[in-house]
């Protein structure tokens, strides 16, 4: 018992060692642009001669941290943007559009990315290892002592609200800050990110031949975390085969679809394409750079835009119908992959209140009228042969729409507050409150489907374990209390409700559609004529 | 306007106030000292356990109350005066009503133990008891040892709530196997195995003798009456069953015995006050049942039942067949019909147990006619809805078997059992079963 509970000590400093040379590297690292690598990015990125001039007196040749080198390359935009303004006639493509949101990934990355120099630089290799390998092999002795700490197998939730992880406590804050920032410079400012995009460069170069970028972190990363996160869910819930077949499903699916096969595609000069991301979710599916893209690619490029097509219209409907909304949601996508693995410990912090349910409904159904509006007029625009950026009406183009979304919905709802508020607001906050898929197939779940929670009769004590744990806020005790199925558009189907109930009353079914949703007044196992005299009127 | 006022704000009290609710729009007060919320008291152990806060016991949300026009009154009832229809509480103060339901439920047994007051000694049902476990033993540093004294499913869950914060627990249980008198010999050395898997020290045929104080008052050890052995400890807990909480009814014109006594319609024996849930004795036991029943859904079932009554649908209480479940650490308990500990004169039973002993059912069923008597199952989860039909219909138990399939309420996924379990029934029985594929038109067609 005790030699467990020292590999697990170890294992967490191990990873946390690992963290922290991953957080720290970032502060870390010298960038030194040379002439060439200059001219190259000046080439497609700026059209300022001034710029251009004051650049290559400041930057080129110097050694600058990335933090140095970043806000030299947007002071000096700045300078060059005055310099335009301030002449009679603006040579208005001279000036260099700084946004916050935009400037930093679009175009300061790359010349950062570009210049990075140091020892990160050429230890690639050991600092993977030092990095990624220790947080996961730390993560892995974390989690693999459990097997003996957390005693037989079985239901094993033993101080969950007592601890700070994971019931809004300093360490959930801390965690709950880390996931925000990483999130905010992953998407925002990822010319912070090199050394840790450094790290997994190794790994892209194996896989196609390219120079890592922060996607390729995100998704090594997200991989990495999945893994380690699904081998704690395979230890948890060891006696539970329902729970074990659909984390290693889910992780499969992350990690062969997600991962793999789009960069394999990309190293035989495919488009990168997830076959599983399906519309809306997969929100720029349908704008013009992506059918064009696909097109473009021959018979690949036509079947995938068919497939992507026939996946939402097709696929989605017909699955949710026989199996619920879970086929994708805790089996399939990433998001909820994520959510079942990393956001696991966090189930139980999501709002059970019905004023929760009420902003659920009005958020996620806004999101899905938002994602159709949006792809309706990109396709307008498509078909009418129109340039995205022309203003289609008050003042708005197309191209304005699908940017808000991208940032708002995209980026800070999907990812910044998706994710990064786990330890706030529970594991599904994305999934809830915003996927635009989620509301789709949630639809088709509540109204055709074979798919519910069936109740099993009078056994509820209402003592509320599956309430509790539900993800996705759902109020599950209020139906099985009443001997009620459970038949709800937000359920995904995770199965964690069937599993903490301690007298086995909920069961994940697909069955006639007779009969799913069955309000009772009475429950089974009081006198028959009062249930029949109750449940006729 | 009609004022209806339950005393006890637990299950069978609150399933009265909404159903009267549902039926009428007469004025609803509950009186309870324990809390202000209703909340469920079969999980006050996963508070202790962390796996809930108090806030995710409540099945209804704070508004609900207001909302649903329930007046809840937190007081204490110190006298009940059915002649004028008054209650006196114990500020002082007198709450006049209509119609009273009593549903006080029950409070843990003392047997005249000497040192059972002390401090560091207590039960666990209220939610008092839980601030009391929490106070003496938050941790095994505070709370060395804990005694816990009466082998049933309080004490084992108590059991189970200490092991989670890794205190050493011993259990003493008075009779020779866990919970002998309500699970066969089997099901019982089962639980007995779990206990100890779990590393508490489980000593069975045992029974306390005294519990001794430290100077402070505060218990210091506990001494068994058979062996003499003393065993030093910080925390007693007393879980050898509940009793009707009646006490301040005892000294109205009610009529009592060991609860409150009352007929098939929930009727005591003065007009319009009522009494459900576990505080209610019938006069005579309905079926097999006893005749007072401290069961989460009895209370549950005579709260819809009694509000029939009162909105002037008078009707009788009236269960349907026997069923039950709990769990034992982490071996899950379902039973449907009767299995009595020892099988009587005219029942067969049947036993089958998996290769890792966690699992098993127990069949039971008449000799002669073959019919399905009951059912207890372990590490099984099976349907309440085909054991009700099964009992009512009075199938036989190869209708069970052949059906199994239908009866099944594991989750997805999960080994199943069927064949092994029938296979061993013909072999044991010389027939020659087949078990049926599962059809969905079976399960849903009720008749």
């Amino acid at each position: 018992m005790n030699t467990m509970k020292v590999i697990k000590n170890i294992g967490l400093v191990i990873s946390l060692i690992g963290f922290a040379i991953f957080t720290s590297s970032m502060f870390t690292g010298t960038n030194k642009v040379s002439e060439e690598t200059f001219n190259t990015w000046a080439s497609q990125k700026v059209k300022s001669e001034v710029f251009i001039e004051k650049a290559k007196q400041e930057i080129v040749g110097k050694e600058l941290s990335a933090a140095q080198l970043s806000s030299k390359i947007v002071d000096i935009a700045k300078q060059s943007n005055e310099y335009h303004k301030s002449q009679k006639e603006i040579a208005w493509d001279k000036i260099i559009w700084i946004k916050w949101n935009k400037t930093y990934k679009d175009f300061v990355y790359p010349l950062v990315r570009a210049s990075a120099t140091g020892w990160v630089v050429k230890n690639q290799g050991l600092f993977f290892f030092l990095t990624f390998g220790l947080a996961i092999l730390g993560g892995l002795l974390f989690f693999g002592a459990d097997y003996k700490l957390l005693g037989p197998a079985g239901i094993k939730n033993n101080g969950i609200f007592q601890h700070s992880a994971t019931n809004r406590g300093v360490l959930g804050m801390i965690a709950f800050v880390y996931f925000v920032s990483f999130y905010m410079l992953l998407y925002f400012f990822p010319n912070y990110l090199i050394n840790p995009i450094l790290s997994v460069n190794p790994i892209k170069q194996a896989l196609n031949g390219n120079a890592s970028d922060q996607w390729f972190l995100y998704g090594f990363m997200y991989c990495s975390v999945m893994t380690v996160f699904a081998i704690r869910m395979f230890i948890k819930y060891r006696h539970n085969n329902y729970q074990i077949v659909r984390t290693a499903v889910v992780l499969f699916f992350q990690i062969a679809f997600a991962f793999l096969i789009p960069e394999i595609l990309v190293a035989f000069n495919k488009p990168w394409f997830d076959f599983k991301n399906a519309w809306p979710l997969n929100y720029t599916f349908f704008f013009d750079w992506n059918i064009n893209s696909l097109i473009e690619n021959g018979n690949l490029g036509i079947f995938m835009l068919v497939w992507g097509i026939i996946l939402t219209l097709v696929i989605v409907p017909v699955m949710v119908y026989f199996y619920g909304k879970r086929w994708y949601c805790s089996w399939v996508c990433g998001c909820g992959g994520l959510a079942e693995t990393l956001g696991d410990p966090y189930r139980q912090l999501s709002s059970k209140s019905l004023f929760s349910w009420k902003v659920e409904r009005w958020l996620i159904h806004g999101v899905l009228v938002f994602a159709t509006v949006m792809t309706a007029l990109t396709l307008y625009t498509y078909f009418a042969e129109m340039e995205t950026w022309k203003e289609l009406a008050f003042g708005l183009s197309v191209y304005d729409v699908q940017s808000s979304y991208g940032f708002l919905i995209g980026s800070i709802f999907s990812g910044v507050i998706g994710t990064g508020f786990y330890p706030i607001l529970g594991n599904r906050v994305w999934c809830r409150f915003g996927c635009p898929l989620a509301a789709y197939m949630g639809l088709v779940q509540r109204f055709k489907s074979r798919f519910r929670i069936t109740t099993n009769g009078g056994q509820c004590i209402s003592c509320g374990n599956c309430s509790t744990y539900c993800e996705q806020g759902i109020d599950v005790r209020s139906y099985a209390q009443k001997g009620e199925n459970i038949v709800r558009s937000s359920c995904v189907g995770c199965g964690v409700c069937s599993a903490v109930c301690p007298r086995g009353v909920l069961k994940l079914e697909n069955g006639p559609e007779d009969g799913r949703i069955n309000p009772t007044q009475v429950l089974l196992g009081n006198d028959v004529d009062l249930i029949k005299l109750m449940n006729e009127k | 306007m009609e004022h209806i006022v339950i005393i006890g704000n637990g299950i069978s009290g609150v399933t009265a106030a909404r159903h009267i609710r549902k039926l009428s729009d007469k004025k609803i007060t509950i009186i309870s000292s324990e809390t202000e919320h209703f909340f469920s008291r079969t999980a006050l152990m996963y508070i202790y356990m962390g796996h809930m806060k108090f806030e995710n016991t409540k099945p209804y949300e704070d508004w609900f109350w207001k909302k649903n026009r329930i007046e809840l009154k937190k007081a204490l009832v110190e006298k009940i005066d059915a002649e004028n229809k008054q209650l006196l509480l114990q500020d002082g103060s007198s709450f006049s009503y209509d119609k009273l339901i009593l549903a006080t439920g029950s409070k843990p047994n003392k047997f005249g133990w000497p040192g059972q007051d002390l401090d560091g000694v207590m039960g666990m049902y209220h939610k008092q008891d839980l601030e009391s476990l929490e106070k003496y033993a938050p941790n095994n540093k505070v709370c060395k040892r804990a005694v816990i004294v009466g082998g049933g499913l309080i004490g084992i869950e108590l059991a189970e709530m200490l092991h989670s914060r890794n205190i050493p627990v011993t259990f003493l249980v008075r009779e020779a196997s866990f919970w002998n008198g309500v699970l066969p010999e089997q099901e019982s050395e089962m639980i007995n195995k779990e206990i100890l898997e779990n590393h508490i020290d489980l000593r069975l045929g045992v029974n306390l003798k005294e519990i001794k104080a430290d100077k402070n008052s505060k218990v210091k050890s506990i001494v068994i009456a058979e062996t003499g052995e003393e065993i030093a400890c910080n925390v007693v807990g007393l879980t050898a069953g509940v009793s009707p909480n009646i006490n301040f009814v005892k000294e109205s014109s009610i009529e009592t015995n060991r609860g409150i006594l009352v007929n098939r319609f929930l009727e005591t024996s003065e007009k319009d006050i009522y009494a459900i849930g576990d505080c209610a004795e019938q006069h005579e036991a309905i079926g097999q049942r006893r005749p007072i029943e401290a069961v989460w859904y009895t209370g549950r079932m005579m709260g819809e039942t009694v509000a029939q009554t009162i909105c002037g649908n008078r009707i009788e209480y009236k269960p349907g067949h026997w069923f039950n479940s709990a769990k034992f650490v982490d071996i899950e308990y379902q039973t449907y019909g009767w299995v009595w500990a020892k099988p009587r004169e005219n029942e067969a039973r049947f036993f089958w147990k998996d290769t890792t002993g966690k699992k098993a059912i127990h069949l039971n069923y008449d000799k002669e006619t073959q019919e399905f008597i009951g059912i207890n199952t372990f590490g099984i989860r099976l349907r309440h809805e085909f054991f009700d039909n099964v009992l009512t219909e009075k199938k036989s138990v190869t209708h069970v078997l052949e059906h199994f399939k239908d009866a099944n309420f594991d989750p997805e996924f999960f080994k199943q059992h069927e064949e092994a379990i029938v296979s061993q029934f013909n072999k044991e029985n010389g027939t020659n079963l087949q078990v049926k594929k599962k059809s969905w038109k079976r399960i849903f067609s009720k008749a």
